[in-house]
């Protein structure tokens, strides 16, 4: 690691305003992917501005179907939360499925998906969840917010300060890990909303990040059910392939991880 | 056998310090003015190094020293050697490349030192080290054995043709040829044994020490052998000679066999301290551990082994490709041989056995000895190749491994190998028995039932342990004796101190070896201290792999134990005007048989160091020595049945049974060879399902160099063991023990890979069985 000035903002203002004060400060959330760049070099802030600190980033609220995460709301706490239980059981699954219980203590929501890694969970449930992300300065709908590999439509300096949901009225995530990383190897959300819409979204296959399965939510929205999905097939043109699984092994967990995800849902 | 003596479930001594973060390994050692080190290093390769400077990282905050090979070169620093000669079979000796502790003119994998940066703080020698400008002109890269002997790959060594370090045969290749050409079935396979890395918990550290007052170096280091370290660093890298050279291996966070040899970092830090005026501290971090810690396995062969109309083995022909790496390691040259080839009889009667060796130069990190070391390599081809047999001639395969079994002992096998005892059959009964294997069928039905493959596999494997005598491992090429020494000091109170040559790391010597003292002498375990690790204290020693501590290490206790005990009864007989011969010990006293006489141990003890009272001509003091020299191997066997369900959709493969049956001899502590059993299966399984190193084959980069890409066995991917022993006394050494370090990682690989390709009913699947490769093999079959 190189040599680092350390921040503790108290407020979102005083966390945009901390950062914008050097070109090279970084927010620092729960540190699990942003701390072992630093160690390994392989990112050098000069500045890094905590967030875990600031109370209105925090906590989970859930009313009437809205439910409000703060961005800097650990894996930990949405995974127990006994509303998130209730509102959107699949979330809190795939929050208890995140890593290991010390990443799960220290590494956020807001974090999580300002790193949109190709392989994390939470892209996954945002996208088939329609979640808006909300920023110090606007609000921005999950489908304009994952824009590629490690890429958001976030600018420079920009705060996530929480994620909204609107409760849908079945969800389901199923998750093949990686052996070695117990990231994704291939992630599947599905989410059915009251007016029998479905959207489906997929993590750790897709060459450009997190992605919709149109032919899966058609298939869905006329059948929600799993063996709606045995006549689907997944192309495995855009998926990724590396030493861990070729492009052709995740085609096929796509769908196997489809079905468990739908059959997951009820 | 006593509370605390052989035989005992005598929790570890150790462990109170190792669990409480009280140990002190060797990045805890600080002394006086130490600095940091960092290491500058290849990021190819395979390069020409055409300019080192370093002027501008001379000048960065912090800096005391930058060095590279030429100043190496100045101070005669010696190349780093490969102690077991091997010759290929036209009788010409290995091909031996010249490897620098620090690369000079060519880097050839990457993680090459190539300088050392020796800072105030270890960021800044980290900083000075990103600073040091190297000129590198790439040249093309081989980083598998195979390709490496293909016509036009590129070339590592001038002096190894063809990248051919020795092509070697053992057996009889005549008399195999003929029994496979006679057979009434052979079954041919071409086996991979996939490369990996050794990751014991603790990575690699040296702190190099010169004292100019003393002309004298202290070197701590992360060593299963100091003292083989001290003769290295004397004899070949002309570093200091013996007698002005301690190597201390403190608390060693295990080492599977990758601190048995002496790197180029340790020979860098002890040579730097001396040049730089300043002691020199280095610690290696994972990323780097993985790059530049000798690797294990790595192997790909066909095989072809015969049979007659009855099913029995006529013949066993074996050919092998071996992955060294860049440069040869210290004893990389005796584990695809004598380490290997001399185990192919496995459990088996086999009249004919021919295989042929070759080990070639790659560009990736020298290979060398890691955890069963050429057995876990041979025990899987045989293993693989007796299931796969079953299968094609119709019998099951525990039918055709009693067929074979060797039942009567002494075996001389046509591979060198005399095994001295053995009752394979009662391993396999064991292991089948507390597996219900014949119960398989109706709980496959059930797993069907389930939409799960269910499969069983089975592995019958041998080891040899305590690689002996020395004279016969010197005329086939050792560099050194394999004798292990000890000695044993009673002080005037009675507690006694324990020094062997042995050395711990994970093993718990302190409780066993304390449990020989506390069973012959009725002193408690707490009244013993073992003495290791330390060149100043105890006078020689051969450390600790190949499972010797126990068969070998133990051996040489007993013999100082055995000059003690005649000495003390000697005393005892005096004080009591008994005769010597009537003296018995018990409970921690010496008696005079069928009396009530009788003197304490420790008042015996204090008799001794008085020396008021000593028998006429008796020298005061209590204190032996001895060295071992075993007189053969030994060698465990043993049964492993494993029950694996396949999810047909994932491939995904889960173990949910593994039985151990598994005959190590006298057993000294049975906890402790239970928890060695429960690690080594741990990382059969590992081999067998998650663990493998991937060079990128264009460029040489290790794509698996953290744990984010390299899979080590978690507690949830393995199940509960279950496991047992059955017991044939070694007649070989004095304790009658055969070694229990590396049974589990040698055992379990072809067990687990039998089981899944039952399952999948496809044989054609390589370790490891990862989901991918188990779906792809599903789907290929269907
Ligand atoms: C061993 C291990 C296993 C893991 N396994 C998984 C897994 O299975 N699945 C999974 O999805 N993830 C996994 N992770 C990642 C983990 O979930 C992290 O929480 C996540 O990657 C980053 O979140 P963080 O809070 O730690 O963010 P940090 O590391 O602190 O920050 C990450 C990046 O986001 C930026 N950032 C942080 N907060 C904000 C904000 N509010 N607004 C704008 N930018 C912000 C930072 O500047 C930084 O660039 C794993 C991590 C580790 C170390």
């Amino acid at each position: 690691m190189y040599a680092t000035n350390y921040h503790r903002a108290s407020s979102v203002e005083d966390a945009v305003k901390l950062a914008s004060s050097n070109d090279e400060a970084k927010y620092l959330s729960g540190g699990q992917t942003l701390l072992p760049t630093m160690k390994q070099r392989l990112a050098a802030p000069s500045d890094l501005v905590d967030l875990r600190h600031v109370s209105e980033m925090k906590g989970i609220s859930v009313n009437g179907g809205k439910i409000r995460i703060g961005a800097a709301t650990t894996h930990a706490e949405v995974a127990n939360s006994a509303e998130i239980a209730r509102a959107c059981p699949a979330l809190a699954h795939l929050a208890a499925h995140i890593g290991d219980p010390h990443v799960r203590h220290m590494g956020t929501i807001g974090g999580s998906i300002a790193n949109n890694d190709p392989a994390a969970d939470y892209p996954a449930g945002l996208l088939a969840l329609g979640a808006t992300i909300v920023t110090n300065t606007r609000s921005i709908a999950a489908d304009d917010f994952f824009t590629g590999m490690f890429e958001t439509a976030l600018e420079d300096g920009e705060l996530i300060v929480a994620v909204e949901i609107t409760a849908p009225a079945k969800c389901g995530y199923a998750k093949f890990p990686n052996p070695a990383s117990r990231y994704a190897l291939t992630g599947v959300f599905v989410a059915r909303q009251g007016d029998g819409s479905v959207r489906v979204a997929v993590t750790g296959a897709g060459s450009d990040g997190v992605f919709r399965q149109a032919d899966m939510e058609q298939a869905l929205a006329s059948n929600f059910s799993a063996g709606a999905l045995d006549g689907v097939t997944v192309d495995d043109s855009d998926l990724m392939a590396d030493i861990h699984a070729s492009s052709a092994y995740r085609a096929n967990l796509v769908k196997v991880m489809a079905k468990r995800a739908v059959a997951a849902a009820g | 056998m006593g509370m605390e003596g052989i035989g005992a479930r005598v929790a570890r001594k150790e462990d109170k310090r190792f669990i409480t973060g009280k140990g002190k390994y060797t990045d805890d050692m600080v002394v006086p003015g130490m600095k940091q080190a960092h290491f500058v290093r290849s990021p190819h390769a395979h390069a020409k190094i055409v300019s080192i400077d370093t002027s501008a990282a001379e000048k960065m905050p912090g800096v005391i020293g930058i060095l590279n090979g030429a100043q190496l070169s100045e101070d005669a620093i010696g190349n780093i050697i490969c102690g077991w000669m091997i010759h290929s079979k036209d009788g010409s000796p290995m091909n031996m490349g010249v490897w620098r502790p620090l690369a000079q003119d060519t880097v050839r994998y990457v993680g090459d030192a190539i300088a050392i940066v020796v800072a105030d703080t270890k960021a800044q020698a980290r900083d000075a080290a990103e600073a040091v400008v190297i000129e590198y002109e790439t040249l093309p890269v081989v980083t598998s054995a195979v390709d490496a002997l293909k016509d036009g790959a590129p070339q590592l060594h001038a002096n190894a043709p063809g990248n051919l370090i020795y092509d070697w045969e053992i057996g009889d290749a005549a008399a195999t040829d003929a029994a496979i050409a006679a057979a009434a079935h052979v079954t041919e396979m071409k086996i991979i044994n996939n490369r990996l890395v050794p990751n014991p918990m603790e990575p690699r550290a040296a702190l190099g020490v010169y004292d100019e007052g003393e002309d004298h170096y202290t070197l701590w280091t992360t060593s299963q052998n100091p003292h083989v370290a001290r003769l290295v660093l004397s004899a070949f890298y002309n570093v200091a000679p013996e007698n002005k050279l301690r190597v201390i291996a403190p608390d060693v966070g295990g080492g599977f066999g990758s601190k048995i040899y002496i790197y180029p970092e340790e020979i860098v830090c002890l040579w730097a301290s001396k040049r730089t005026g300043v002691p020199v501290k280095w610690n290696c971090d994972r990323t780097e551990a993985f790059l530049t810690d000798a690797h294990g396995r790595d192997h790909v062969s066909t095989v072809k082994m015969a049979f007659d109309a009855n099913n029995r083995i006529t013949g066993f022909k074996v050919d092998t490709i071996a992955n060294l790496g860049a440069y040869m390691s210290l004893f990389s040259s005796s584990v695809p041989t004598y380490l290997y080839a001399t185990l192919l009889s496995g459990q088996y009667n086999i009249p004919a056995i021919h295989a042929n060796v070759r080990t070639v130069y790659t560009n990736t990190v020298p290979v060398d000895a890691y955890r069963g070391a050429g057995r876990p390599e041979a025990t899987y081809l045989l293993e693989r190749t007796m299931e796969t047999a079953a299968r094609e001639l119709g019998v099951t395969p525990a039918e055709l491994r009693r067929t074979n079994f060797i039942r009567e002992f002494p075996h001389q096998t046509p591979v060198i190998m005399c095994y001295d005892a053995g009752d394979y059959e009662a391993s396999l009964s064991a292991a089948m028995k507390a597996s219900d294997y014949d119960g398989f069928p109706a709980r496959k039905a059930e797993a069907k039932s389930r939409g799960k493959l269910r499969g069983i596999g089975m592995s019958c494997y041998i080891e040899a342990c305590g690689i002996a005598p020395s004279a016969a491992v010197g005329s086939l090429g050792a560099g050194v004796g394999l004798w292990e020494s000890a000695e044993v000091r009673v002080n005037a109170v009675g507690t006694v101190e324990v020094l062997t040559g042995s050395h711990s790391h994970g093993q718990g010597h302190e409780t066993t070896f304390a449990q020989l003292v506390a069973g012959r002498f009725g002193v408690g375990i707490d009244s013993v201290s073992i003495v290791h690790g330390d060149t100043d204290k105890v006078q020689m020693g051969m450390g600790t792999y190949g499972s010797r501590s126990g068969a070998v290490g133990m051996s040489a206790v007993v013999k100082a134990l055995d000059k003690v005990e005649a000495k003390a009864k000697k005393i005892a007989a005096h004080l009591m005007e008994a005769d010597e011969s009537d003296i018995v010990i018990e409970n921690g006293e010496l008696k005079v048989a069928g009396t009530d006489k009788s003197v304490p141990w420790f008042q015996m003890a204090l008799a001794a160091y008085t020396a008021h009272n000593l028998p006429e001509g008796m020298e005061p003091g209590l204190k032996e020595g001895a060295f071992y020299d075993p007189s053969n191997f030994t060698f465990p066997a043993g049964c492993y049945i494993c029950e694996v369900e396949v999810d047909p959709d994932t491939g995904k493969t889960e173990i949910v049974q593994f039985v151990a049956a598994d005959d190590f001899g006298k057993i000294i502590n049975p906890m402790i060879v239970e928890g060695q059993v429960h690690g080594g299966l741990a990382q059969g399984i590992g081999q067998a399902l998650l663990e493998g190193a991937h060079y990128d084959p264009d460029s040489g980069q290790l794509l698996t160099a953290s744990y984010m890409d390299y899979t080590m066995p978690r507690a949830d991917d393995l199940p509960s063991f279950q496991v047992s022993t059955t017991e044939t006394v070694c007649p070989s050494n004095p304790l009658g023990i055969k070694g229990c370090g590396e049974a589990g990682a040698i055992g379990s690989p072809p067990a687990l890979i039998n089981a899944i390709t039952d399952a999948i009913g496809n044989n054609d699947l390589t370790m490891p069985a990862t989901s991918q490769r188990v779906w792809a093999a599903l789907a290929s079959a269907r």
